[in-house]
Formats: structure tokens, sequence, C-alpha cells
């Protein structure tokens, strides 16, 4: 039973950080109706910077920050500079687009940063009160900290007139220009703030996989099955997805199908499950005027 | 054809005109490129054979993604899985069941057609981002299941399966690899007039009804349902018989060759050869081909930023693709020339 539970709690947390990701990959569906395949590279782009601030002497949460902002930069640059021109291409040439970002990032990476794998400090103490045998203190903070964003996320698209008018942007451009919403300045946001969320998810799991070039490409699939499981466009739904995806993930490889098959059998039931529910679990059938 | 043509309705009237009986001038230019085709192999090193007859297999597979996506609308993420699919199947028919290779394309085709109607099937619920997972699901999970130590006995497990390189037959003066070109290019010939044929028919206008409207698609009657599966079938047939050919040109099937990257790069191809069109499948196998080892010739520190690099230059320059751009240019020299 003890095994089990700690299997349980052990899913959750990687859980936790494929939530995180799927958050950032949310966040830029709902302001573009685009999923960003380089969001996992951006991220782990992101959390190089963290790495090299604190070789440079930055305390940990002045590196955090700045990251945040170099972040949300990026994402707000990759946007205005690449993406606005493509917006009148169809869908796959955008797809395509951003598995250019892709390979360049992650080529980018091992030229600038090298393929040398390093460790990466975790914020949380080694030991604290909140942390137990089953549970690291790291691991704790990591879904806390997922948690925080989803509720700053779901809060921001709900409740705040900005987050409506990043809303009211992806389902219709043209209208929300003509109603007053700065319609680029808008999509630029939208990718400034995944690119941040993203930042975020990068420096939660550095201290568990390790930083390296490769640290974002599992993590990336998991994290575009968690949020399509969930309903592309819900952010609670990423996450319980999320968490669905890193339990699931953890008990088929301990005690079904063993750790050779475990993706592969996790994904089929993510399909059997898509495959009746077409939209998601937590998603709304998208009701189109024809 | 209209001379005028570099206007934004750009997919209707390039359906059109693909979809139109073939002109003199494209005959011509077929021709010519066939004239071409047929004398390369007496004139060109053996390596660059094998490199032309894999662009020939990639050529396949585009097309029958071509198809699908192009076509039909419908975005797969999970080609390599078909294309390895048929490349395994020819392996194991030769390898195990003794088999001569030639005779393993059409059981490679039929084999799957089946799987992709059986997986399009359920698939149909599945649209936009949805399908799109599904399809990478399939792709992730090919590697690891021809990897399964349960199937070693038939796959090879990690370590594959190696062919025979086939000689000519009936004492053609012929070496192996002039062959295998001449034996590509028939099928590619083939398959490409079929695919030609089939667009042109009902089957090709109620695929390009169904993604350009699949509400007025029904109510003319078209069964969406059908057509969706029966194109996953036709696609994953096309791509299948590529993965067979590749398998025979290459000698050699192991499930690395097979990852999810292959099919990451098949997309790439068909998007960047022009989707809605025959001959960008030719232009993409030509990119997947060659535009790799030209990236890492460039920079052998970071080849994959060159590749990314080329690849936004040219989704900027030309959104639709090669062929897409080539039209246009075509469409653009006939109208100065006519005025």
């Amino acid at each position: 039973m003890n095994a089990f539970v700690s299997q349980l709690l052990a899913g959750l947390a990687t859980g936790g950080i494929y939530a995180s990701l799927a958050l950032a990959l949310v966040v830029i569906y709902r302001s573009t109706h685009h999923v960003n395949f380089a969001q996992g590279e951006m991220a782990m782009f992101a959390t190089f910077i963290t790495a090299l601030l604190i070789e440079a002497g930055w305390p940990y949460w002045a590196a955090f920050f700045a990251t945040l902002v170099i972040a949300f930069a990026m994402g707000a640059v990759i946007e205005a500079l690449l993406i606005r021109r493509l917006r009148t291409a169809p869908v796959l040439s955008i797809v395509v687009v951003f598995v250019a970002l892709l390979v360049i990032l992650h080529s980018l990476a091992g030229w600038l940063f090298g393929y040398a794998i390093r460790p990466f400090p975790s914020p949380f103490a080694e030991t604290s009160w909140y942390g137990g045998s089953l549970l690291s203190p790291h691991q704790v903070g990591a879904i806390a900290v997922t948690f925080l964003m989803l509720a700053l996320v779901y809060v921001f698209f709900r409740f705040s007139p900005l987050g409506l008018c990043m809303r009211a942007t992806a389902e219709n451009p043209v209208s929300s220009r003509l109603v007053g919403v700065r319609v680029n300045r808008m999509l630029a946001l939208g990718w400034g703030l995944a690119g941040a969320i993203g930042a975020v998810a990068g420096m939660m799991i550095a201290p568990v996989v390790f930083l390296d070039v490769h640290m974002m490409s599992g993590v990336l699939l998991y994290a575009f099955a968690a949020a399509v499981l969930g309903g592309i466009g819900s952010a609670p739904g990423a996450v319980a997805g999320g968490f669905i995806v890193g339990v699931l993930e953890n008990m088929l490889g301990t005690y079904v199908v063993g750790p050779e098959l475990k993706l592969s059998v996790a994904l089929v039931l993510i399909i059997g499950v898509l495959v009746v529910r077409p939209d998601g679990l937590f998603g709304k059938a998208v009701v189109v005027r024809v | 054809m209209s001379a005028h043509g570099h206007s934004n309705a750009l997919i209707p009237e390039r359906a059109a005109r693909r979809l139109g009986p073939v002109s003199m001038r494209r005959r011509g230019f077929i021709a010519a490129g066939l004239l071409v085709a047929c004398v390369l192999p007496f004139m060109l090193p053996s390596y660059m054979l094998f490199q032309l007859t894999m662009v020939m297999a990639y050529a396949l597979a585009l097309l029958g993604l071509n198809l699908l996506t192009g076509f039909n609308g419908q975005i797969s993420l999970g080609h390599g899985a078909f294309f390895a699919l048929g490349a395994y199947a020819a392996a194991m028919l030769i390898e195990l069941a003794g088999w001569p290779y030639w005779a393993t394309l059409p059981a490679a085709a039929l084999l799957g057609g089946v799987v992709g109607y059986l997986f399009g099937r359920p698939a149909l619920k599945l649209d936009g981002v949805y399908l799109a997972l599904a399809t990478f699901a399939l792709g992730v999970v090919t590697p690891q299941l021809l990897k399964y130590k349960g199937l070693e006995p038939w796959t090879g497990g990690s370590q594959g399966i190696v062919l025979d390189k086939p000689d000519a037959p009936f004492g053609l003066p012929l070496n192996a690899d002039q062959w295998l070109y001449f034996f590509g290019l028939a099928v590619v010939l083939l398959m490409f007039l079929v695919a030609h044929n089939l667009l042109r028919g009902a089957i090709g206008q109620s695929l390009i009804a169904v993604r350009d409207h699949p509400i007025a698609a029904e109510a003319m009657g078209i069964d969406k349902a059908r057509v969706k599966s029966i194109t996953f079938g036709i696609s994953a047939l096309y791509t299948s018989v590529g993965g067979a050919l590749s398998a025979v040109a290459v000698q050699f099937v192991a499930p690395d060759s097979f990852t999810v990257f292959l099919s990451i790069s098949l997309l790439v191809g068909a998007v960047v050869g022009g989707l809605s069109s025959l001959s960008g499948a030719l232009y993409g196998a030509v990119f997947i081909q060659f535009v790799p080892a030209f990236a890492e010739q460039v920079s052998k520190a970071a080849p994959w930023a060159v590749y990314g690099a080329i690849l936004l230059v040219l989704m900027l320059v030309w959104p639709t693709g090669v062929a897409g751009g080539v039209a246009r240019l075509q469409s653009w020299i006939t109208s100065r020339s006519t005025s």
C-alpha cells in the first residue's frame, strides 16, 4: 500500500511538471489558436539563461524574475518578428514554422551553452516542514507553483479586461479590431505570457531532470497530450490533464506494462478517451456559424 | 489555363488547374523531365543514384500525406508509422517468407491501405489539434513497438533486419543501383498517374469538397465519414509503398530509422513542397533528402539551426510551398509574355 501511495505521489509530482508546460501551450492557444511546438525549447533556452545568471553570482530569485522578463520578451519578439508575418499563411505553414523554431532553438542552445548536463538549483530548501519521506520539498513546491500559475492564468483570462481582450482576439480578430482591441498587441502579449509560464516550467523541471539541451523534448510530448486531453482551450483542463498523464504514466510503468511500453499505452488510452470525448475532458464543443 | 493568376483565391484556381486535363505545355515539361530521368542513371555515380531512389521513396510517402492533408484537410503528425509499416512488411516478407522484392510492394500497399483505413475510422471523430495528437501518438508508438521484445523474432528488435541488394533481371546491362533506380521510377510514375486520375474523378472532387466545406458536401450527398476514412486508407497505402521501396533501396530496416522525427520531416516536406499539388510531393522529397546534408555542410556546429533557418525563409517567401511558388512564377511569366 505504501509503495502504491509513493508511486501515486511520484506520478503527481511529474504530472505537475507536465501541467505547467501544458498551461503555457493553453495560453498561446487561447490567444492565437495555435499549438506552439517550440514551447519546450523556448523554456529550455530560458532556463539556460537563469543558470548563466546564477553562475554570474545573482541570487536565485533575482535570476528567476529576470528570466521571466527575458522569456516574456523572447516570446513577444518571436510573435512580432515572425508569426505576425504569417497571419494569412495556411495553418500547416505555421506548424512548420514552429518546427523550424524548435530545431533552431535546440541547435543554438547546444552551440551556445554546450551539450554537457548541468545541475540546477531548486528554490526550495532540502529539508523543510512541507517535505516528507514521500515527496521532497522541491516536488511539493513545484506542484504548489503549478497551482499558483493556474490560479493566476484562470483569474487573468476570466476576470481581467486584458484577458477578455485576448480571448476575443483569438475568437475573432476582425471583430475585435472593430471594437477597439489592439489585436497585434494582444497576440504579442499572449506569446510573451506563454514564454514566461514556460520559463517557470523549465526552472521547476531542471532541478529534477538536470539542465540539458534535450531536457524538454520528452516533456513537450506529455504536455501536449495533457493539454489536449484536458481540452486544448481550458487552463484547469491542462492542469488536470497533466496530473492524469503523470499518474497514468507512472502507474502503467510500475504495475501494468513496464517502462518500455508505458508511453505507448498511455497515449493509446488518451486517444481512446478523446474518441469518446472529442473536445477533451474539460473542453467545450466549439459551435461554428456557417 | 488562366493567365493572370496571382490573386488571393489561390486554392480554387490552383485546384482547377491541377485537376483539369493535362495541357500541351505541361505534357512537354513532363516528357522532358522523364527523358532527363532516364538519362541520369548513366551519368551519375552510384551513391547519387541511391539518393535519387530515396527521393522517389519519399515522394511516394509525401504524395500519400498530401492526399490526406492537402486535398482532404486532415493533419497527420504520424505518417512515419505507415512508412515504417511498409518498410517492415517488405523486409519481413523478403527475409522470413522468401518473397521476391518486387512482390512486397503490392503487399505493402494492401497492408498500408487496410491499416490506414482502420486507423482513419475512429480518427474521424477527431479534428485539428486532437487529430494531430492522435497521429503524433502513432508516430511515437511505432519505434517503441518495433523494439518491443515480444515481437523480436519477427522484427529483429533494435538490430532490425538486413536485406540483400537485388540485381537487374533478364540479363539487363545495368548495375544494381541503376536497376533499383529504374524500378523506383516505374513505381513512382504508375502511382503518380493513378493519383492524378483519382483526383480528377468523382473521388477527388469529393475529397476536396469535404475539405473546403464539409456541411455543403454532406448536403450534396457525399458521405463525409466514408470519404475521410477511405482517404486515410489511400494515403497510408501510398506512404507504405514508399516505405517498402526505401527498405529495398537501403537494404536495412531498424526502429531508429522510423522515429517520430521521420513523421515530422514528412510533414515538413509535404508543406515545403506544397500541399494540394502532385508536384509538391517531388519538391518536398528533394528537400527531405538533401537539405539536412546541405545544412551539415554549411555549419558543423549547429546544422539544425541552418536547417531551421532555411525552413523559415522558405515559409516566409513561399507560404504555400515550392509548388505554390512555382505556379505563381509560371503565371507571372505567361502573363508577361502574352501582354
